[in-house]
């Protein structure tokens, strides 16, 4: 029943569609392709932008595990890409490998997980899956994305300056980023990467102010928050907490500026450095670690809520079963939301904080711990007695659950004030974050693309490349990121440009190289998926209207969705979304737009009761609590 | 030539992937399973989840017991041994978690796959359950975090008082120290005095000034407390110790401190670690620049009579650096000469020449 009235509204869709066309499609190619105000097209943007910093920061990543596994290798074969950062004897010069780890974080954390996540599917799903033609303000919308743009091309060109590119880690904390004679990278290259973060922040407040207005303005007649998708709760929050602290960056960027330019000491006191005292007296370097990470641990729930909900989702449609405590979900985002402003210090144990308040910040800190858990509790029992259809979206947030749990343990370690003494600033930090931010945040972006690719392109990727592309990752990030745990047990520093100097040090040289080679198998593993994704652009096989049978609004859409989304009337809601396998239903799937009175087999004895009043719209959304027992 | 074999070579391999690549699609085309819900892909994915758990399950348990020793730093102060314990309290803890939740995750994952004839369970919540699933974590990390937070009150109270201090100071790309001299005080410093030879802007119109020496090789008793007061003189730097479970930033502007009691002298650990060169060292930890990598000292833990004899035996640095008396106050210019030991140097000498 219910599969067959979604063919006939498809039918209707298509017909209305053609009477649409010659509406809408009077743009020329700038307007559609470059400034375009669609949406789905920023989107689209937003998605191969975050694709190539991608591709870039990996790479950087590749050249220093090239110089942490093989440290005596001779690197002359780079020097047509490197020049004169290999030095004449064939090595890496440390000022460069510093620039490298910084860029490589820079890039990855604000550009691929920030703009390349929740740029690409908050412009997305946001309006496709609420119900609306489309961003409440999408000028704004195109603004964001060029601002990105502006961002990326002078973060790229800081890549190319004579003194190199930003080097004093992606923290950036001064002095040593203030201060151009402590390291080259603190030259010109900080300032580029200063002003293209302040564009970038500008872009993502740009972006947030347009997500949140969406989401409470211009939800479909009765979709009202209890049967908001999960994707759209975690975007929806994720845009809150982007809105509240990058601002917070941006002043902590600005008061940087004025020490580097202006001659100002918000961040610096007390230095002698080359031979010459400063005249700075009175500033405080803990004053930017804490305006840093003020932001810098919120962005950490900024780049992993969007994959979370994008997994909700993905996990619940393949698991052909309701999410599991869809309150409860929503509850654990909430929360995430509101602790992860309150968190923030403990970066900064060891950094010469008042130690009371090291204590306040482990107490809040490993509260967080426990929504995250519930989430992960949740996901099982989702699985628990499902029908899974291993498709490549749903490997990847299956992945993206198993990393999160081994990246989210560590967390427990470090956010404990006593052992961070031990742990803080080694590879133990570096295994916790990378799997637990990095991996699990990039297994819902690859997630979100298998997933929506077929809406985004109306063609279908390829699965048995989606297949082998999941289990090189997912092997790949195990192999590179565990066995940093036991470096980091080990007590090995991170930012360290080589550990053979050392004979303390030198006791992981084979894990090392081990590492490194596992770095270069699974990032060159990531072409298929770049060969996937351009090939099945042009010539993947046709998407159907619904390929997952999913309950979502974005597949009632026609198979290239025009500008409006809906060529009729926007459908109405009736139902949460996820009245998956409902017990008497004709098929496993009930979407979103179909009324209860379309489905009196399978209704609950609450559902039967709003059959006469749903169609009143926004009516029933206040009486109705969608998976009340 | 090598470089255009290999470019050749790499473009071969490229179009036969994409060959076997377009073969297999149409093949799947030909089946029509690229139209089923479920393919038989489905069922080997399956089969590599459980695989995957029982490999890495494998993998995981091998390296942790049979490479314990070297992922392990012995630990050498009091308080090292509480955060060694609670350390591994967690670890135990969350151990268990992580070992349950992904059976549970790669089990269900292979047990559930997708079965034609089955549909699914229509379970959307259970609100006992997951008041259970939350009550127990936070009761399980309220445990966890009051432990950890004893320990680190415990660390980071205030020094006792005999505590021997002793100043740490980072600078790119070098640590150094200044001990307090017989006067058992250090001296006031100001970063405006730091010259090349005066690193620490030692104020020399403080009396504490006079006896403070610096030492090549960072000494310290073992069993006695020690108190470190951490500065840095450009940018920051982190001074770590792993044996001695101690990490505390140096902040320009800002000093520092951390305290401890070393319970292996250097001799002690080359025995146990039956590593006749072992040394402690004070590395950096907070990124400094160029040479961050490379920044480390030397530290000897004594047995406590043999840090004193050493102690004694040091020569105070304005014994070494004399010029320094010209910025000496008029009024303790003889204090300064005594406690210097600048006298008896004199003296010597005269002797020396008569």
């Amino acid at each position: 029943m219910a599969t067959t009235q979604d063919q006939t509204y498809h039918e209707e869709g298509t017909l209305t569609h053609d009477m649409h066309e010659e509406e809408h499609h009077h743009g020329n190619f700038i307007t559609t392709y470059i400034f375009s105000t669609d949406h789905k097209m920023i989107s689209k943007q937003y998605l191969l932008t975050g694709i190539i910093w991608a591709f870039i920061g990996g790479l950087l990543s590749i050249l220093f595990r090239l110089q942490l596994g093989f440290p005596e290798m001779d690197m002359t074969f780079l020097k047509p890409l490197l020049g004169k950062w290999i030095t004449d004897t064939g090595t890496l010069d440390p000022n460069f490998y510093l620039a490298l780890v910084t860029m490589h974080g820079t890039i990855m954390v604000f550009f691929v997980l920030t703009a390349g996540l929740s740029g690409t599917f908050s412009n997305f799903l946001i309006p496709l899956q609420i119900g609306a033609r489309d961003m409440a303000s999408p000028f704004l919308n195109m603004l964001s994305y060029w601002f990105f743009f502006l961002a990326s091309v002078i973060m790229f060109a800081s890549l190319f300056l004579e003194s190199g590119p930003a080097a004093g880690g992606w923290v950036i904390y001064p002095p040593l980023s203030a201060l151009p004679q402590a390291i080259p990278g603190s030259e010109s290259g900080m300032t580029f990467w200063l002003v293209s973060m302040a564009l970038f922040i500008a872009s993502q407040l740009m972006a947030g102010i347009n997500y949140i207005t969406t989401v409470i303005n211009m939800r479909t007649l009765g979709m009202s928050f209890s049967r908001l998708p999960l994707t759209i709760w975690a975007l929806f929050l994720t845009a809150v907490i982007g809105l509240l602290s990058f601002p917070v960056l941006f002043a902590a960027a600005l008061l940087l500026i004025f020490d580097r330019s202006f001659g100002t000491s918000f961040y610096l006191s007390e230095i002698y450095i080359n031979g010459e005292a400063l005249p700075n007296i009175g500033g405080s370097p803990i004053l930017f670690q804490h305006l840093f990470w003020f932001l810098g641990h919120p962005e950490v729930y900024i780049v992993l809520l969007p994959a979370l909900g994008i997994t909700s989702e993905i996990i619940a449609t393949n698991s052909r079963k309701p999410i599991f405590g869809y309150r409860a979900m929503v509850g654990s985002l909430l929360g995430i939301t509101i602790l992860s402003f309150v968190v923030w210090a403990h970066h900064m144990f060891v950094s010469g904080l008042n130690p009371f308040l090291g204590s306040i910040f482990m107490f809040l800190t490993l509260i967080i711990a426990v929504p995250s858990a519930v989430k992960v509790f949740n996901y099982l029992t989702t699985l628990w007695k499902g029908n899974i259809v291993f498709t490549p979206a749903m490997l990847f947030s299956i992945g993206l659950v198993s990393v999160f749990i081994s990246g989210g343990i560590t967390g427990i370690f470090l956010g404990n004030s006593a052992i961070d003494i031990q742990l803080h600033d080694t590879y133990f930090v570096v295994a916790h974050f990378h799997l637990v931010m990095g991996s699990a945040s990039f297994f819902g972006l690859m997630a979100g693309v298998y997933h929506w690719f077929p809406k985004m392109f109306g063609r279908m990727m390829d699965k048995q490349l989606g297949y082998i592309h999941f289990w090189a990752t997912f092997i790949g990030v195990y192999a590179v990121f565990f066995p940093m745990h036991y470096i980091g047990i080990d007590g090995f520093p991170r930012r360290y440009y080589s550990f053979s100097t050392f004979d303390s040090f030198n006791t992981f040289a084979d894990l090392n190289m081990y590492i490194s080679i596992a770095a270069i198998i699974t990032f060159t593993a990531q072409a298929i998926f770049a060969f996937n994704f351009f090939y099945s652009m042009f010539r993947g096989r046709l998407a159907p209207a619904n390929p997952w049978k999913s309950n979502t609004l974005e597949w009632t859409t026609p198979r290239h969705p025009g500008h409006g989304n809906w060529p009729g009337e926007i459908p109405s809601v009736y139902r949460w979304p996820y009245d998956y396998s409902k017990p008497h239903a004709k098929d496993d799937f009930i979407p979103q737009h179909i009324p209860f009175s379309e489905t009196p087999e399978s209704n609950l004895p609450h559902e039967n009761n709003l059959i006469g009043i749903e169609q009143e719209g926004e009516e029933t959304s206040k009486v109705d609590e969608p998976n009340a027992k | 030539m090598t470089g255009l074999i290999v470019g050749i070579g790499v473009i071969l391999v490229v179009v036969i992937l994409f060959t076997i690549f377009r073969i297999l699609r149409l093949i799947n085309i030909a089946r029509g399973s690229d139209k089923k819900q479920a393919s038989s892909g489905n069922k080997a994915n399956a089969y590599l989840m459980l695989g995957f758990l029982i490999v890495s399950a494998i993998l995981l348990t091998w390296y942790s017991v049979d490479e314990f020793e070297t992922y392990t730093v012995p630990v050498a102060s009091i308080h090292g041994v509480e955060v060694d314990r609670i350390f591994w309290i967690t670890m135990i803890v969350t151990g268990v978690v992580f070992v349950v939740t992904q059976i549970l995750l790669f089990y269900f994952s292979y047990h559930y796959r997708y079965r034609e004839d089955r549909k699914a369970l229509y379970y959307p919540d259970n609100s006992r359950l997951e008041v259970v699933w939350t009550i127990i974590p936070a009761i399980v990390l309220s445990l966890l975090v009051f432990s950890g937070w004893k320990v680190w009150t415990d660390i980071t109270a205030a020094a006792p008082e005999d505590a021997e201090e002793i100043e740490i100071l980072g600078y790119q790309f070098a640590w150094t120290a200044r001990y307090p001299g017989k006067d058992d005080q250090l001296g006031n410093f100001d970063y405006r005095l730091i010259d090349a030879e005066n690193q620490w802007g030692m104020d020399f119109t403080d009396r504490s000034s006079f006896d403070d020496f610096s030492p090549l090789e960072i000494h310290i008793p073992k069993g006695k407390p020690v108190l470190f007061k951490i500065r840095a003189r450009d940018v920051l730097h982190s001074v770590y110790i792993p044996e001695f479970r101690l990490k505390q930033d140096a902040v320009p502007g800002m000093p520092t401190r951390f305290w401890f009691v070393a319970t292996k002298s250097t001799a002690e650990m080359r025995e146990e670690t039956g590593d006749p060169d072992f040394n402690y060292h004070i590395y950096c930890t907070e990124v400094c620049g160029r040479g961050h990598f490379s920044m480390r000292v030397r530290l000897v833990v004594d047995e406590l009579e043999d840090y004193m004899a050493w102690k004694a035996e040091q020569q105070p640095w304005l014994q070494a650096n004399p010029d320094y008396l010209a910025k000496v106050p008029h009024d303790l210019k003889e204090v300064a000469v005594i406690s210097a030991g600048l006298d008896q140097l004199e003296n010597n000498q005269a002797e020396k020449e008569n």
